[in-house]
């Protein structure tokens, strides 16, 4: 990447720049063979192998209880694996569990504060438990940049769900962590919250700060994510990146309506994934991938249809969206596993 | 990173006194209020109509073991208080998360306790002035016998606190075992003033080590010798400290 001469560089383009030195292959979290078994039997986690870049979005989605909580806890110290290693920043975790944890934030799914505490307090507490010295400029600007300055002296019970939430975001970032796990971080808050959220988020990445998230919103993912991880009863079914994911198992689908229902498939149309249904009245195209391609062939399938003088009075096309895909992969493995 | 995180420390020791600060009824005063009632109806009002014991006014005689029954049980309850809050709402996350060991974590929770126990301390012993006219012989072993007391309790309490499952069970062990060992062990009265099978068994209520210590400190006599006292009193904190670092090794009650 060229770097302006003679100027001061942005931290973007510092950080781009040592991206670009290191390569994509920059690993900062990675977990090998990593199980938990609880005591009761249930193994939440079963053989994970993942690993993370320095500076990207990772999305880990999963339906409910498929393990996404317990692999963070197992990263952030609140879980013990039964076996597997986890590395991070270069090192084994055992090793150097206190310069590890010093780098690392987590906020968590549950609202758990201390409800009767000021917000300016309850974030100061966070930093000093973490190692840092007391820094009011920092304080203060963690919480201008999540909007609650004006709410710093008032207790966190005051606020709501949405703003609490803020705050432990603000409590995790009052340390500066180099990775940051959101588990869940819009869970519960309102449509305007959530883009608020995923704008926040996205400033975090451009300082610099590796974010891993699980999130139900699949749209979350879509919208912030550069990687995508799909994990269910504990193991990992893919990882890729989130476009090529999309490309790879994307699909279109239309549906066109004729003018004249056909009692069968004409020969000018026997190159093109279609079939007809309801009665011969609806023609439906399933086919392409996540590129484009099923667009060209929805439109190479129209003028096919003028071609062969079939008249059609309605096109309704959709893509499939990465919610079709999480859905399509862990309905796959259920039935597999079945 | 250094083996000894002394901000995390201070952070968790500041805001623990914080705490305390946030609810001083509860945590100062009603404590004061309770022993002052102790000293008005035992000291002032029935003490007068009692004989010395050992030579000591009554008055005077059941100064330490009040000051040593408020002790255990605002050290015990201050400490598991402490430790099982963060695990009740689920904040524990943000300890277990953090770059500190058992050291830091104990220096911070039962370091706050024991000096809130302390503070009580100073204020239960100037009250005390009010009412009754007592002395302390030794101060320098009775101010370091306070505080090994308070460290000890503290950390039983913080034990507590995490061996703890609900309020409940929080409350069973220092109101159903150690208030009543307290009571009987000598806090009232001397154990010489029991009969002869009742005083042999006193000698197995622990407390009763720790009013006799603290009691010689005050007035250089006292039920059992002041070396047992000092050598189980050290005995039970080493113990404390043992269990709380297997606790943090295997993560027990505290991690999944």
């Amino acid at each position: 990447m060229p770097l302006r001469k003679g100027i001061v560089f942005t931290a973007m383009e510092i950080r781009l720049c040592c991206c670009h030195e290191r390569g994509m292959d920059d690993i900062i979290l990675r977990l090998s063979g990593l199980t938990k078994t609880y005591p009761g039997g249930l193994t939440a986690m079963n053989n994970v192998d993942l690993t993370i870049r320095r500076g990207e979005i990772f999305a880990l989605l999963g339906p409910n209880g498929a393990g996404k909580t317990t692999l963070i806890g197992a990263v952030c110290g609140l879980v013990t694996p039964t076996s597997g290693t986890i590395e991070v920043f270069g090192d084994n975790i055992r090793n150097n569990w206190r310069s590890a944890r010093a780098r690392i934030g987590l906020v968590p799914q549950e609202l758990s504060t201390d409800m009767f505490e000021p917000v300016h307090r309850a974030v100061s507490y966070s930093r000093g438990l973490f190692g840092l010295a007391p820094d009011k400029a920092r304080i203060e600007e963690v919480l201008r940049s999540l909007s609650l300055w004006d709410k710093r002296d008032e207790q966190i019970r005051a606020l709501s769900g949405g703003m609490k939430r803020r705050v432990l975001i603000a409590k995790a970032m009052a340390h500066e962590p180099d990775l940051l796990f959101l588990d869940e971080p819009t869970a519960g808050v309102d449509v305007e919250l959530r883009k608020d959220m995923w704008r926040l988020i996205g400033e975090m990445r451009e300082r610099g700060t590796t974010i891993i998230l699980t999130t139900h919103y699949i749209e979350e993912a879509e919208e912030m994510a550069d990687r995508v991880g799909v994990i269910r009863k504990g193991k990992v079914l893919m990882v890729d990146d989130k476009n090529a994911m999309m490309q790879r198992l994307g699909t279109t689908e239309a549906v066109i309506t004729l003018a004249v229902p056909l009692a069968q498939l004409p020969l000018a149309l026997k190159d093109f994934p279609v079939t007809l249904e309801n009665g011969g009245s609806k023609l439906c195209y399933r086919g392409g991938d996540g590129s484009g391609k099923g667009r060209a062939e929805v439109a190479g399938l129209t003028k096919a249809l003028v071609r062969a003088d079939i008249d059609y009075v309605g096109i309704e096309i959709r893509e499939s969206s990465l919610e079709d895909i999480f859905v399509g992969l862990v309905e796959n493995d259920a039935g597999e596993a079945a | 990173m250094m083996g000894f995180n002394f901000r995390s420390m201070r952070a968790i020791y500041q805001r623990e006194l914080y705490r305390a600060l946030r609810t001083a009824f509860q945590s100062i005063l009603a404590p004061v209020l309770t022993t002052s009632l102790y000293f008005i109806v035992f000291g002032a009002a029935i003490g007068g109509r009692m004989p010395d014991l050992g030579g000591v006014d009554y008055g005077a005689f059941i100064v330490p073991g009040l000051l040593l029954l408020t002790l255990l049980s605002e050290s015990t309850s201050n400490a598991s208080f402490g430790i099982y809050m963060p695990r009740f709402t689920g904040t524990i996350y943000e300890l277990l998360s953090a770059p500190i060991g058992v050291a830091e974590t104990l220096v911070g929770f039962v370091g706050a306790a024991a000096t809130k126990s302390l503070i009580l301390a100073a204020i239960i012993l100037a009250t005390a002035t009010l009412f009754v006219d007592y002395s302390i012989a030794h101060p320098v072993l009775a101010v370091f016998y306070i505080m090994l007391v308070a460290a000890s309790f503290s950390l039983f309490g913080f034990i507590l606190g995490i061996w703890a499952d609900s309020f409940e069970k929080l409350g069973i062990i220092p109101q159903l075992i150690l208030l009543p060992l307290t009571f009987l062990g000598g806090t009232f009265y001397s154990i010489d003033m029991l009969p002869d099978p009742w005083r042999a068994a006193a000698l197995f209520n622990p407390i009763v080590y720790l009013v006799s210590g603290l009691r010689w400190t005050f007035y250089g006599s006292a039920d059992v010798p002041i070396e047992i006292s000092f050598g189980l009193t050290l005995g039970f904190l080493a113990i404390c400290v043992a269990i709380i670092t297997f606790i943090f090794r295997t993560g027990w009650r505290l991690r999944a």
